[in-house]
């Protein structure tokens, strides 16, 4: 009964903030009909299949309300400076709490690259933005997604045209501050890529304050004729902090998109990848890299969707898991009956370090075209003794020995990075982590 | 240098060394021989401190110290180095990555100064000459597609880096052809010293052509029932091992 009460206030708290918004712009119909769709099914619980393993929507309703956050912020460029790493060069747009913070972010003055923040967008009536926002999505009826929809208001709009050539990786920081209370954030983005076009995108998640943050992210991006678009995704977030995060992607025809999705920390974190593979001779990487200990929950839901002939595809997700850490990985490929001469590989491996760290690994193929190869496959299983043995004779200590499994073990996804600053900056993270300086 | 007594070992509840005894000195050579599953690469293992095995009786004395109370990498600083017969595949390590951890370990442990990476890579230079071995190999994934003779070549520049007092090679001739054969070998008498002793497990007299032993025993079952000089390996490559066994099982 408490639990019916409590999932009231949430939606009640919901309508209050939804009710705020203002219903003149012309994206508010895209809002009303996403609240509305989410008003009919509700957050998910542990019945719904897709959510079994991770009760998120418990999270929210006990510890969030949709009261705005708190502001302003006193995060400053420092705090920037640290989260984007050493060496980075990038154009860097920050949003703090879900809102555009322009004190904080690069003027972006390149020619061909349209860049505004996303509630610029709606209230300049945009017509490129209102033409693309929420498309390469409308199938995703995740109840999440639709939370995020229902209250979009601000995030990264980005639009380069064709043939642009983008000198410098954009990156994106979302950071929460919760120092004076617990904060829901949404944060919404698109990205629209022309024909030809080429360039890296960061997504950097961060969380400062001692209360507790959820944030509800998601990312469209529409990747035009023989686009080349690097995603990287950089989850360190505290350990209080719940983030669900959508990336809704849709290739045209010869693209090469890659996503890299790195979860280092938070308490719950869940990331939907959903990637329409829709033309023809695509190709696909999904790289995926989370380690993480104490109480940390990451599940990384993916989807890889081939719905015409010769597209490749290729998606490794590796896990090193601690503590009471626990991690599900749902990879679903789907090879539609037109997607013939399809390549699909799919792979999850994990190393639990203790009896009580869990990973659920469900990798699920679905083909009904007849001329493909695909293969999938998992691994869960301690360090192997034999390497350790055969390092140990060799003169290192046990600890030392295990150290360099792991790494190696995580260097497989870290070496696929193609950014060297982010490769170095993940190579010391992970070290860090595993206790030993190489 | 190493005694071994009465030396028993089993894995999984199986007894596998039924008492094995055994005496290297300074400088000496000897050569394990024996037919498959008699139990060579056990006793290779037991004394790097394969943790797999359990040591049900006897003792084995290296330099005055108790070696079955060491953990493998202290074994290793002692000096003990064992060439592996099946070198395990490393994804993600290289040789050149660990070695260099490996050596310092080595010798902090001696009282030396830890290299840096200059000198460490001029001895790597020199002894990647020794056994003729290409850097190449030693920057990509430990044995991750490499061939066989280049994993054996790779375990005798490993050995030949960390400088061993006792170096066991198990079966490091097997699958080599004989130029290469002549490089290993090379390598292994060239690290030879008064000081040094060397255990080689063979099955064949060719090796033996190479690395001279000074001493030939032949392991059955569990037990060293025959020692002697390196004529007896010549005798078993052209008689084999039946007679060695009628002689083992009259005798029990
Ligand atoms: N992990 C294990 N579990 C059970 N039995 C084992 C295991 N490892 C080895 N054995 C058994 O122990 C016996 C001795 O094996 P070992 O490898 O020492 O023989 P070997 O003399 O080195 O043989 P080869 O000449 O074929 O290398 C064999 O009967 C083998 O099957
Ligand atoms: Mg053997």
């Amino acid at each position: 009964m408490t639990e019916v009460a409590e999932r009231n206030i949430t939606l009640e708290g919901l309508h209050d903030r939804f009710g705020q918004l203002d219903a003149m712009v012309p994206i508010h119909k895209i809002r009303s009909e996403a609240f509305n769709h989410l008003n009919n099914i509700g957050l998910p619980k542990v019945k719904n299949e897709e959510y079994k393993y991770t009760n998120v929507t418990k999270a929210l309703e006990k510890n969030f309300n949709f009261a705005p956050a708190a502001s302003p912020s006193k995060i400053e460029q420092t705090t920037i400076d640290e989260i984007t790493f050493d060496g980075l060069d990038a154009y860097r747009l920050v949003f703090i709490n879900g809102h555009f913070s322009p004190d904080l972010s690069d003027n972006i003055n390149v020619k061909g690259v349209s860049v505004m923040n996303v509630a610029k967008a709606i209230e300049n009536i945009d017509k490129d933005f209102l033409k693309h926002f929420g498309t390469v999505s409308s199938k995703n009826d995740d109840a999440f997604f639709a939370l995020n929809t229902s209250l979009t208001e601000d995030g990264a709009y980005i639009n380069i045209a064709d043939n642009v050539v983008l000198d410098k990786p954009l990156a994106l920081c979302f950071i929460i501050d919760s120092s004076d209370k617990s904060t829901y954030t949404t944060s919404r983005n698109l990205i629209v890529t022309g024909v030809n076009s080429q360039v890296d995108i960061l997504e950097i998640f961060a969380t400062q304050g001692s209360e507790g943050s959820f944030s509800n992210t998601a990312t469209e991006i529409v990747v035009g004729e023989n686009a080349h678009v690097n995603f990287y995704k950089i989850q360190n977030n505290k350990e209080n902090a719940y983030q669900v995060d959508t990336t809704q992607v849709s290739q045209s025809r010869s693209s090469v998109f890659s996503t890299y999705t790195f979860t280092l920390n938070g308490a719950i974190i869940r990331n939907n990848l959903n990637v329409a593979i829709a033309g023809e001779g695509c190709e696909s990487h999904m790289y995926g890299l989370y380690v993480v200990d104490d109480k940390t929950h990451i599940d990384n839901h993916t989807v890889a969707d081939h719905i015409s002939p010769n597209s490749f595809s290729n998606e490794l997700y590796k896990g090193i898991l601690e503590d009471n850490a626990k991690a599900v990985f749902n990879g679903k490929v789907f090879v539609r009956k037109e997607a013939q001469k399809t390549n699909a590989f799919q792979s999850n491996k994990n190393i639990l370090l203790s009896d009580t760290a869990v990973i659920n690994t469900k990798p699920q193929l679905e083909i009904w075209a007849d001329d493909v190869k695909c293969t999938h496959g998992c691994t869960t299983g301690q360090l192997d003794d034999e390497a350790l043995f055969y390092l140990r004779s060799r003169g290192l200590d046990k600890d030392h020995a295990r150290s360099f499994l792991l790494y190696a073990f995580a260097i497989e996804v870290i070496e696929q990075v193609k950014l060297d600053p982010l490769k170095e900056y993940l190579k010391h993270i992970i070290s860090e982590r595993l206790h030993k300086d190489f | 240098m190493l005694t071994i007594k009465n030396l028993h070992a089993s894995i999984e509840d199986k007894s596998i060394l039924k008492g094995v005894n055994l005496v290297v000195k300074p400088g000496e050579v000897h050569a394990i021989m024996g037919p498959n599953g008699s139990g060579k690469s056990t006793l290779a293992s037991v004394l790097a401190g394969r943790e797999d095995y359990v040591v049900t009786a006897g003792s084995i004395n290296f330099q005055g110290k108790d070696l079955l109370e060491m953990a493998p990498e202290e074994r290793a600083r002692e000096g003990v180095f064992l060439a592996f017969q099946y070198p395990i595949e490393i994804p993600g390590v290289s040789t050149t990555n660990f070695m260099k951890t490996a050596l310092n370990k080595i010798r902090e442990y001696r009282g030396l100064e830890p290299l840096d990476a200059v000198s460490f890579l001029k001895i790597m230079k020199e002894k990647m000459k020794l056994v003729e071995i290409d850097q190449s190999l030693l920057s990509r994934s430990l044995n991750e597609g490499f061939s066989g003779g280049e994993k054996k070549r790779n375990e005798i520049f490993q050995m030949a880096m960390l400088e061993p007092t006792l170096s066991i090679l198990d079966e490091t001739d097997s699958g080599l052809d004989i130029d290469a054969l002549k490089v290993v070998a090379n390598g292994v008498n060239k690290l030879k010293s008064k000081e040094n002793s060397t255990i080689v497990v063979t099955h064949y007299q060719r090796l033996l052509d190479y690395i001279v032993p000074d001493f030939v025993h032949v392991l059955y079952n569990g037990r060293i029932v025959k020692s002697g000089t390196k004529e007896l390996a010549l005798e078993l490559e052209s008689k084999g091992y039946d007679w060695i066994k009628e002689e083992a099982e009259a005798t029990v």
